[in-house]
């Protein structure tokens, strides 16, 4: 992509794109002889499908195909016996209410969508339970452990403390729901050659799950997805959905677009798994931390196992030498979840900093105060010393400009009318993560540098993020330096995920850029011309239109004596309305110590985005299950509430800004994660501090503070 | 010929529908032929020679004309038939804002409004608010504010945006917020969004 119109190095580049219309999404692609698939979804929540009816859809006007378990193209990979992922088209076993059954191919949208209402299936039911707590409670159900347990010293220490909190916790199912909806452009030639624009996290994990699916080489898959409208975790797999849109391009020989609808968004594309946890604290009296125990349930598919780091965040948080953890799944006939934004943690996070709050409150302390006397010099997990950490300096700077002095310890201190003011702190963690990536990079007469890498954008800006990296480290103007991702042809990197990307992609930069250097350098002493010489007249004086470098980069040894970790603490002050229970959040400061800050104005940005999902998690998300019918009955916007603008006050973000001196040649840590990580703890215990009243289920809704 | 009552476009009740229609409508064909064509179940293939509606608007300045069926919203006409895919599908729903555009001068949300009702209007799209490769002010402020992650429900944002400081409803954040709502950010960036807003009020341009 080109850079226009730039005015301030901290920009965006690509803003230019997103606020003229220009940025091409993966459904705005214009290929000729372009159809439009809509799926058909199962109306059973388990079962066989013991007949399809197609014939009126097959008649309807524009209709091309409809393609089903009946008529399905080869899939070698769906073929073989055995094996998890769901196997669409090549089964005719129903796992959840709203799994696709078929996929109506039609020359218009408007036909495939009337066509697919004329499909008919009938089914041959099974009792199924969708209730999550049910299957829990339930001895016979099955449940699998989900993580190795962990002890450290004496298990269950907190029992014999001096002080106790044992509380449970309960979150519902979250959904990601990005505002682009999911879906595919398929497009498969003769040869087995296929093209694909897809909304992906990973442009070479499509690659890879198509190759494998249809058997046939990576090479001969093109994926492109170069702007992706928000995922937050909902796009690091191939769902099959997109399979079922390839094998329909496969079986008409066109190109294929499936757009699904809002509410099959909540159905089929995962979800954060709900989840119920029970948090054990001890402390002495003066408030050190004697022992930990987090025990956590997660829900699960039946037809492939998800897990996730719920219990991680006790393990090293907070100096204590007693410490235990366990992590079951519990798999119901749902859709099977995925990672949403600070994934596990967050919901781990929920309860520990939740539970935290409690026991300081039992302790009679300030929470922030019992949090520092608790704070580790070091990983006791792992033994390791951290690579970086900042995370007292951090409490600091955000109890002073939330203004914390003004926090009354006493709960439900701070009243005007109707209205009760309360302050809240938590603490998110997630690891600081450095994966293997490759960059090329294009060095050119004309004075612009060319960077390629198959990684994704779903928004924090990962050009901006390397294009300022090289503009660093070559002196070169952004507005000519290009960033090239979103294709699969490019050099390999790894999806966007775990809040890895800068530090990942960075680094490759990093090196791509060095080498540039210093073939410059070698170039100007072979041609006599000062070491400091500008690029362009180096390239000119050798007669060279460009040079070129590939560059795969990863972290040496050197990491593995280290644990790394990015953190952030997020201040609330709520205001809560004691006749309606409404909770309205009034100030909110994160502070975020992920190393150095590359791009602060795209940084900043994406610390704000975490808290508003973090409203939505502490506030107003939950995805109801009507479990008589195995279906989610609130799977709009209008029902299932993400924030809107009316429920956001202005945020405060605060860097610590210090590289970390190990983790990668910026010094820069991720941060995608974190700035959700903990938020809706912080909420909760605002909510405590207001009212008095402890919700230990999310979402706070006004029911639950009228009735606590 | 005009029925949006979905349920006149199930299965059988379709082709019932069609045949009366084809009797009162085929003027030119002869009725009998047409009614014994439905009943022998190619009348699908003859609602493509009726349901389709000439229609005449302008779009960011430019007329168009076109043929098209009454269940095709403005957003799809937009996005598939004329290719301006800068205004947005978040849901079809109306509850998200992503596809918001501008109908002779006011903001509707595209998806809810078929294409048929928009004969003679005027539509704005962002791709119709730069002049030229000079960018709308409120543009620019998003890009200065960041008023944006993904990208995709930018250009609702922006349309709204515009629509919310000319309807007079951009005189405090409180209640630029509360006029905004109906556009949603899943990426969060509602403070920067209401920065840009705020920077464009005050900065006073011609809208």
């Amino acid at each position: 992509m080109e850079n226009l119109f730039f005015k301030d190095d901290n920009d965006r580049v690509d803003g230019i794109f997103k606020v003229t219309g220009k940025a091409k999404y993966f459904a705005e692609y214009e290929l000729p002889g372009l159809t439009y698939g809509v799926l058909v979804t199962s109306t059973v929540t388990k079962g066989k499908i013991t007949s399809l009816d197609t014939k009126a859809a097959e008649k309807a006007p524009g209709v091309i195909a409809v393609v089903s378990h009946l008529n399905k193209p080869s899939a070698p990979l769906y073929e073989q016996e055995g094996g998890s992922p769901m196997k669409i088209f090549y089964t005719n076993q129903v796992f959840y209410n709203g799994q696709p059954i078929a996929i109506v191919v039609a020359n218009t949208f408007e036909r495939a969508t009337y066509a697919a209402s004329l499909v008919k299936a009938t089914y041959e039911k099974e009792d199924f339970n969708t209730d999550f707590e049910k299957a829990l409670a339930d001895p016979k159900a099955k449940k699998l452990q989900g993580q190795p347990n962990y002890k450290r010293g004496i298990e269950n220490a907190y029992k014999t403390a001096d002080v106790q909190v044992e509380q449970r916790y309960v979150l519902p199912i979250e959904t990601h729901n990005p505002m682009e909806l999911h879906g595919i452009i398929a497009d498969w030639k003769p040869a087995d050659r296929v093209t694909v624009y897809a909304k992906t996290q990973g442009v070479k994990a499509t690659q890879n799950t198509i190759a494998n699916v249809f058997k046939i080489p990576a090479e001969n898959i093109q994926v492109n997805s170069e702007f992706v409208g928000g995922g937050f975790g909902m796009a690091l797999r191939t769902w099959p959905l997109e399979i079922a849109t390839v094998m329909a391009s496969k079986h008409i020989g066109k190109p294929v677009k499936l757009v699904i609808t809002r509410m099959q968004m909540f159905t089929m594309v995962g979800n954060r798994p709900a989840a119920i946890q029970k948090v054990g604290l001890g402390a002495t009296k003066e408030g050190k931390l004697t022992g930990i125990t987090h025990t956590a349930f997660g829900e699960s598919s039946v037809y492939e196992n998800f897990t996730e780091g719920v219990v991680n965040m006790a393990k090293f948080m907070y100096q204590c030498d007693n410490v235990n953890t366990a992590y079951t799944i519990v798999p119901v006939d749902l859709g099977v979840p995925i990672w949403m934004r600070g994934p596990g943690e967050a919901t781990g996070a929920f309860a520990l900093e939740s539970a935290i709050d409690e026991m300081a409150h039992a302790l009679d302390m300030d929470p922030l105060d019992f949090r520092i006397m608790n704070d580790p010099e070091t990983d006791q997990q792992r033994n390791k010393p951290f690579s970086s950490k900042n995370i007292k300096e951090a409490y600091k700077l955000g109890a002073e400009k939330i203004g914390w002095s003004n926090r009354k310890n006493k709960p439900g201190s701070l009243v005007e009318g109707p209205w009760q003011t309360g302050y809240g702190v938590s603490v998110g963690v997630f690891n600081a993560n450095r994966g293997k990536a490759s960059v090329k990079g294009i060095l050119k007469a004309d004075g612009s540098l060319v960077l390629q890498s198959a990684t994704s954008d779903i928004g924090p800006g990962t050009g901006t993020g390397m294009t300022l990296i090289a503009n660093k480290l070559m002196d070169i103007p952004v507005n000519k330096i290009t960033f090239e991702l979103g294709d699969s042809s490019l050099p390999p990197a790894p999806s966007q995920g775990g809040s890895a990307t800068l530090s990942t992609i960075g680094s490759a930069v990093n090196d791509v850029c060095l080498s540039l250097k210093s073939t410059i350098a070698e170039l100007a002493a072979n041609s006599n011309m000062d070491a400091t010489s500008n690029f362009v007249d180096v390239l000119r004086k050798n007669n060279l239109p460009s040079i070129e470098v590939t560059k795969e980069s990863q972290a040496g040894k050197e990491r593995d004596n280290y644990s790394m970790y990015s953190f952030s603490i997020h201040f609330v002050q709520v205001k809560v309305n004691n006749l309606t229970g409404v909770v309205k959040v009034s100030k909110i400061v994160s502070v975020g110590d992920s190393g150095k800050i590359i791009s602060p104005k795209t940084a900043r940005s994406q610390m704000i985005g975490g808290a508003v999902g973090g409203i939505g998690m502490a506030l107003t998300e939950e995805a109801v299950i009507d479990h008589r019918f195995g279906r989610y009955i609130n799977n709009n916007f209008a029902d299932y509430h993400v924030p809107v603008h009316a429920d956001v006050p202005q945020i405060d973000v605060i860097f610590i800004d210090k590289p970390d001196p190990i983790i990668n040649p910026m010094g820069a840590k991720g941060m995608g994660e974190i700035a959700l990580i903990g938020f809706s703890a912080a909420v909760a215990n605002a909510v405590f501090n207001a009212t008095g009243k402890r919700i230990r289920t999310l979402p706070i809704t006004p029911d639950k503070i009228l009735a606590g | 010929m005009q029925s949006s009552d979905p349920n006149q476009n199930q299965g059988d009740s379709r082709r019932n529908f069609l045949k009366k229609s084809t009797i009162i409508a085929a003027v030119a064909l002869t009725p009998s032929a047409a009614v014994k064509a439905a009943e022998n179940g190619v009348d699908e293939r003859f609602a493509e020679l009726f349901e389709k509606i000439p229609l005449n608007l302008t779009v960011n300045n430019k007329a168009y004309t076109a043929s098209v069926e009454p269940r095709v919203t403005l957003l799809d006409l937009l996005r598939e038939e004329l290719h301006l895919t800068g205004t947005k599908k978040g849901c079809d729903h109306g509850q998200c804002g992503a596809c918001t555009v501008h109908v002779d001068g006011i903001r509707v949300n595209s998806c809810l409004s078929l294409a048929v009702t928009n004969e003679g209007k005027k539509i704005t799209t962002i791709e119709g608010l730069a002049e030229g490769d000079e960018l709308h002010p409120m543009q620019k402020a998003f890009i200065k504010h960041d008023g944006f992650q993904c990208g995709y429900c930018t250009p609702g944002q922006i349309m709204s945006a515009v629509a919310c400081i000319k309807e007079g409803h951009a005189n405090s954040r409180a209640e630029i917020r509360e006029y905004m709502s109906g556009n949603i950010c899943r990426c969060g960036a509602y403070p920067n969004i209401v920065d840009a807003i705020v920077e464009v009020k005050e900065g006073g341009a011609k809208l």
